[in-house]
C-alpha cells in the first residue's frame, strides 16, 4: 500500500496538512498560503512532514493530493483545514480509507464556517486558522484506528400504534416477507381515521379506504396483531430489541370468538363512548369499538362491568355459543425480540375545556372537531345526521372556529396543519347535508397540498361566509335583535376592520392536535428525544424525518407533529422502507464513537450506571466492575467525564485528544505569536497531549 | 438577518499592545456547534477571539478540560450545549449544568471571575444567538483583562499551585484532582 515511498520508522508520526482555499471562501478572508507556510515550519516539531494548500480540497484532483501522499510519503495522519465536519469529513475519511489508511486518522478542522466565514480581518482570520489547525494536528497524534461495529438485525419489526401510519409500515414490511408485531392500546386498529366520515379534499369515505388495510393487517400471515396490549419495556439495541408487552385481559377467548356480536347485543350495560364516539354516543360493557373493528373481538369493560361490579349477570357468557368468555382471564406479559421499532403513536387531541371563552362543555351547542366528525358519520350516534345537542334539530347557523388551541401562545404556538382543511370539511358538509349558512372563522388560511387549495376555491362558491379574525368569546347572553335563542360569536373582522358579533345556532371549534398526554413517559421508554412540547424529534428535521437519533427506532405520522392522512401513510411506509434496508442487509455497521470501561482501572463505584440516558452501562456483580453495551451506547462521553477512577475511554474523543488540542488551539496567542502567558511550566517540550493513557493513569 | 453585536475588529498593531482574551469554547456536535455553522452560512460576524472544540455532547465536558484550558493560556471558557429539553442524548446536557456549577464555584474559590466559565446553551437553529453570545463573553473578559492566576489565588487561598505542580510529577492534566473528582458526585 504505501507504493514507492517513504515507509515511516515503527511509531513515527507522518501528519500532512491540506489547507483549502475554497474558491474565495476561505482565501478570501484567510492567507491560506501563509496558513499552510506556518504548519510546514511551526508544525514540523509536531510530525508536519508537508503541508499543502489547494483551490478545492474536497473536488478529486484535491482528494488525490492527500492518497498520493498517503502512499508517497508514508503518512500516517491526515488535517484537513477546510469546512465544517459536517459537511466533509466523510469525504476526506473516505480518501484516507481509500489510500489505505485508517479513515478515523484523518481529521477534518473548520476553517470556513468557524473562520473566513464569520470574521473580516485577514489578519486574525489568519492567525485563528493557524490556532485552529495547530489545535487539529495535535489532535490528530492522539488519533487511534478505529473500527465500525458491525452489529446482526433481527429480521423481526415491532410497530407500535395501529393508526393509518402503523397500518401502512406493517403491510409494507409484511408484505416484503418480514415478520411485524404490531401492538395496538385500543381494542381495535384503524386510530383515529376510524373515526372520520369523509377525508380532505377529495371526500373518500374514510371508512371506504381505511377498512380494507385493517383487514389486510388484521390477516395478513407475517404480521401478528396484538391489540389491548402496550408495551411495558424495551431493553437492547439496534438489531436486537427485546421487548415487553403487556397483553391486557380481554375477558373473552380470541381463538374461540366469531366475532357475531351477540355478547354486546345482549349486555345490559350501556356506557357512554367517551373514546371512539367522542362522548356522544353509547356502547356496551362489553364491546368492539366499531362495527368494521379489527380484530372482531370484544372486551369486556371491566369498570362497568354489572359482573365485575356485583357479581352476577354473565349474560354475554350465557349467550355465548362458542364458550368465548372467559371472567378469570389475566393480563399477560410477553416478551418479542425484534431488530427494529417503528413508533406510530399518533396524537391527542386539544382540549377545547382549556379555552373558557368558547364555552365548550358549558354551552351544549358548541362541538369539537372529533364530535362533529362523529355527528357527520354516517355509522355515527345520529346516522349521519348533523343536528344540535338535543338529537333532532337542525341548526339553521353554523360557526367553525379555526385554530382552537393552536397558533395561539397561551397554548400552542405551532400550527396543527389540518384544522384549515378540517374546517372547510366540515363547512361543506353541513352545507351539503343541511343547507345550513356556515361561517367560518379563521386567521390565515393554509390550504399548501395537493388538492387543497382547490377544495378551498370549492367550498368558497358554495356559499360558505370566511371571516378573518380570531373570535373573542361565544356566548348565549344575546342582546340585539336576532340574537335571542341563539349563541352569539363576537369576532373582530380584521379585513372590514370592525367588531361584530353573530348569531349561531352551532359552533364546531377546530381543535388542534397535541402530543399524547403519555408521549413524555412513551419517549423515555423507547429511548427518543421529544421536543418541549412532547414530539418525537426526528434525526434530521428535513433529510432524516422518519428517523430518531437512536438507532433502530423510527417514527412515523403525528408523533413527531401534527400531519394529514398522506403525510403520515408516506411516513409510515418511509420508515418501513428505512427498516427493510436494514433487513435486508442483515447487519449494521455503527460509527465507532463508543465509551469503553476498562476493568482493570475500574473501582466498581457504579457513578456510571445512573448517567447513562441508553441504560448502556451495566454492572457485573461478580467483577464488582462496569462495562459498555457498544452497540446500545450512543456515544455521548457523559460517563467518561464523570468517571473518578479515568477508567472509562472515549473512542474518538479521547481525553488525550481533547486535552491535545487544547493545547493546539493555545499554542498561538490573539497576536500570532506564542503566548507568554502559559501558567505552567512545560516538560522539556514534551505535551501532555502525548502522553499515552497509562502515562496518564499512572 | 445578521444582527450579532460585533466588537470591533482588533487590528494587527493593537494586538501588539493593547489586550485581547483568547476565548476556548466547547461545543456539542449536534447543536452549538451546528450554530456555529449557521453563523458562518449566515455570515454572522463575532470577535475572532473565541477557538472551538467539538465534543459530542455537553455531558462529555471533563472539568479537567476547563482547568487544562486555563492552564494553557484561555482567558476564559465557554461551554454549550443544547437547552434543557433538547439533548440529543435525552438529558445529558442536565449533567454538564450539575458540573460547570461546582466547577465554577470551585474556580471563584481560586479566585477566578465567574465570567470567565459561561454555560450557553444554543440551538442548531441558533446561529445568530450564539454570535452574539461569543461577542457578550469576549466583551466581559476583555473587560476583565487577562487572566492572572497562579500567583495572587495561591496567595489567597492558601494552595500552593507550585507544590501541587511539583507533586504531580510534572504532568498538567493532573493538576486539579480535586475538582475532576469532585465533579462526578455532582451526578450522581
Amino acid at each position: 500500500m504505501s507504493g514507492n515511498g517513504t515507509t515511516p520508522a515503527e511509531g513515527e508520526i507522518r501528519i500532512g496538512v491540506y489547507v483549502c482555499h475554497c474558491g474565495s471562501n476561505i482565501a478570501g478572508t484567510v492567507d491560506v498560503v501563509e496558513v499552510a507556510r506556518w504548519a510546514g515550519e511551526a508544525l514540523k516539531d509536531r510530525g508536519v512532514v508537508v503541508a499543502r494548500e489547494y483551490k478545492f480540497m474536497c473536488s478529486s484532483p484535491g482528494q488525490e493530493l492527500i492518497t498520493d501522499d498517503i502512499r508517497d510519503l508514508g503518512l500516517n495522519r491526515i488535517v484537513v483545514a477546510a469546512c465544517s465536519p459536517h459537511l466533509h469529513e466523510s469525504t476526506f475519511r473516505g480518501a484516507t480509507a481509500r489510500a489505505g489508511l485508517n479513515p478515523y486518522l484523518c481529521e477534518l478542522v473548520s476553517i470556513r464556517e468557524q473562520d473566513s466565514w464569520v470574521h473580516s480581518d485577514r489578519s486574525a482570520a489568519t492567525t485563528k486558522a493557524k490556532a485552529i489547525l495547530a489545535g487539529g494536528v495535535e489532535r490528530v497524534r492522539r488519533n487511534v484506528p478505529l473500527d465500525p461495529i458491525d452489529v446482526d438485525i433481527n429480521p423481526a419489526t415491532l410497530v407500535v400504534g395501529g393508526g393509518i401510519a402503523g397500518i401502512q409500515a406493517a403491510l409494507e414490511i409484511a408484505d416484503a416477507g418480514f415478520h411485524v408485531y404490531m401492538v395496538e392500546r385500543e381494542p381495535s386498529i384503524g386510530g383515529h381515521m376510524a373515526q372520520f366520515d369523509k377525508t380532505f379534499p377529495t371526500l373518500d369515505c374514510a371508512a371506504c379506504i381505511l377498512t380494507p388495510r385493517m383487514v389486510t393487517a388484521g390477516t395478513h400471515p407475517n404480521i401478528t396483531l396484538m391489540t389491548w396490549s402496550e408495551v411495558t419495556r424495551v431493553e437492547g439495541y439496534v438489531g436486537n430489541f427485546t421487548v415487553t408487552v403487556r397483553k391486557k385481559a380481554r375477558y373473552v377467548d380470541a381463538d374461540l370468538c366469531t366475532g357475531c356480536g351477540v355478547c354486546e347485543e345482549k349486555c345490559p350495560k350501556k356506557v357512554i363512548d367517551e373514546t371512539y364516539e367522542a362522548g356522544l354516543g353509547y356502547r356496551k360493557a362489553i364491546y368492539t369499538p366499531f362495527a368494521q373493528a379489527v380484530p372482531r373481538v370484544p372486551v369486556i369493560d371491566r369498570e362497568n362491568c354489572t359482573y365485575f361490579e356485583k357479581g352476577t349477570c354473565k349474560a354475554c357468557e350465557k349467550f355465548c355459543e362458542k364458550a368465548a368468555i372467559r371472567f378469570d382471564q389475566q393480563d399477560e406479559e410477553l416478551t418479542l425480540q425484534v431488530g427494529n421499532i417503528i413508533m406510530a403513536t399518533g396524537y391527542d387531541i386539544f382540549d377545547a375545556r382549556e379555552i373558557a371563552q368558547y364555552g365548550y362543555g358549558r354551552l351544549p351547542n358548541v362541538f369539537t372537531s372529533i364530535e362533529f366528525e362523529r355527528l357527520s358519520n354516517s355509522a355515527g350516534p345520529t346516522n349521519g345526521r348533523i343536528v344540535l345537542r338535543d338529537g333532532v334539530t337542525e341548526p339553521k347557523t353554523v360557526g367553525v372556529i379555526h385554530c382552537v388551541g393552536s397558533r395561539d401562545r397561551n397554548f400552542q404556538n405551532y400550527c396543527s396543519a389540518i384544522c384549515c382543511m378540517q374546517s372547510l370539511k366540515f363547512a361543506h358538509l353541513v352545507k351539503e347535508r343541511t343547507g345550513a349558512t356556515v361561517y367560518n372563522f379563521y386567521i390565515d388560511m393554509r390550504t399548501a397540498a395537493k388538492g387543497y387549495d382547490e377544495f378551498y376555491q370549492r367550498v368558497l362558491e358554495e356559499g360558505t361566509l370566511f371571516v378573518r379574525g380570531k373570535p373573542a368569546e361565544v356566548t348565549e347572553a344575546g342582546r340585539l335583535p336576532g340574537e335571542d335563542g341563539k349563541m352569539v360569536i363576537q369576532v373582530e373582522d380584521t379585513l372590514a376592520g370592525r367588531q361584530r358579533r353573530i348569531p349561531v345556532d352551532m359552533v364546531v371549534l377546530s381543535v388542534g392536535l397535541k402530543p399524547r398526554s403519555d408521549a413524555r413517559e412513551v419517549a423515555t421508554r423507547f429511548g427518543i428525544s421529544s421536543s418541549s412540547e412532547g414530539w418525537a424529534i426526528e434525526k434530521h428535521p428535513k433529510l432524516d424525518p422518519v428517523a430518531t437519533m437512536t438507532e433502530g427506532v423510527f417514527i412515523a405520522g403525528c408523533v413527531s407533529g401534527p400531519k394529514d392522512i398522506p403525510t403520515s401513510v408516506a411516513q409510515g411506509a418511509a420508515a418501513a422502507a428505512r427498516v427493510l434496508s436494514r433487513i435486508q442487509n442483515k447487519s449494521i455497521r455503527l460509527e465507532p464513537i463508543k465509551a469503553e470501561i476498562h476493568a482493570e482501572h475500574c473501582s466498581g463505584c457504579r457513578i456510571c450506571n445512573g448517567l447513562c440516558p441508553f441504560n448502556a452501562i451495566s454492572f457485573d456483580s461478580v467483577l464488582a466492575v462496569s462495562s459498555v453495551n457498544a452497540a446500545m451506547c450512543q456515544g455521548c462521553g457523559t460517563c467518561v467525564a464523570a468517571c473518578p477512577a479515568g477508567a472509562i475511554s472515549g473512542s474518538g474523543f479521547s481525553d488525550e485528544q481533547v486535552m491535545a488540542q487544547i493545547e493546539g488551539l493555545l499554542r498561538i496567542g490573539m497576536n500570532g505569536t506564542a503566548p507568554d502567558r502559559r501558567r505552567f511550566p512545560v516538560a522539556s517540550g514534551e505535551t501532555t497531549g502525548d502522553r499515552t493513557a497509562e502515562e496518564v493513569r499512572a | 438577518m445578521n444582527a450579532a453585536p460585533v466588537s470591533p475588529v482588533p487590528t494587527e498593531v493593537d494586538l501588539q499592545t493593547v489586550f485581547e482574551p483568547t476565548v476556548i469554547g466547547f461545543t456539542c456536535n449536534w447543536c452549538s456547534y451546528r450554530a456555529a455553522d449557521l453563523a458562518g452560512t449566515a455570515r454572522t460576524k463575532y470577535p475572532p477571539n473565541v477557538r472551538l472544540i467539538r465534543l459530542m455532547c455537553s455531558g462529555r465536558l471533563d472539568p479537567a478540560f476547563v482547568l487544562k484550558a486555563f492552564a494553557e493560556g484561555a482567558d476564559a471558557v465557554m461551554i454549550t450545549g443544547c437547552h434543557p429539553g433538547e439533548c440529543h442524548y435525552i438529558e445529558q446536557n442536565l449533567k454538564a449544568l450539575r458540573r460547570f456549577r461546582l466547577l465554577r464555584r470551585t474556580l471563584e474559590a481560586l479566585g477566578i471571575e465567574p465570567q470567565r466559565v459561561q454555560l450557553v446553551w444554543a440551538s442548531a437553529a441558533e446561529g445568530v444567538h450564539i454570535a452574539a453570545e461569543i461577542a457578550r463573553v469576549t466583551d466581559e473578559v476583555r473587560a476583565l483583562g487577562p487572566l492572572d492566576w497562579p500567583a495572587d489565588a495561591a496567595a489567597d487561598t492558601g494552595i500552593n499551585l507550585d507544590s501541587a505542580w511539583e507533586a504531580t510529577g510534572g504532568q498538567e492534566a493532573e493538576l486539579a484532582p480535586a475538582e475532576a473528582e469532585q465533579a462526578p458526585e455532582a451526578d450522581r
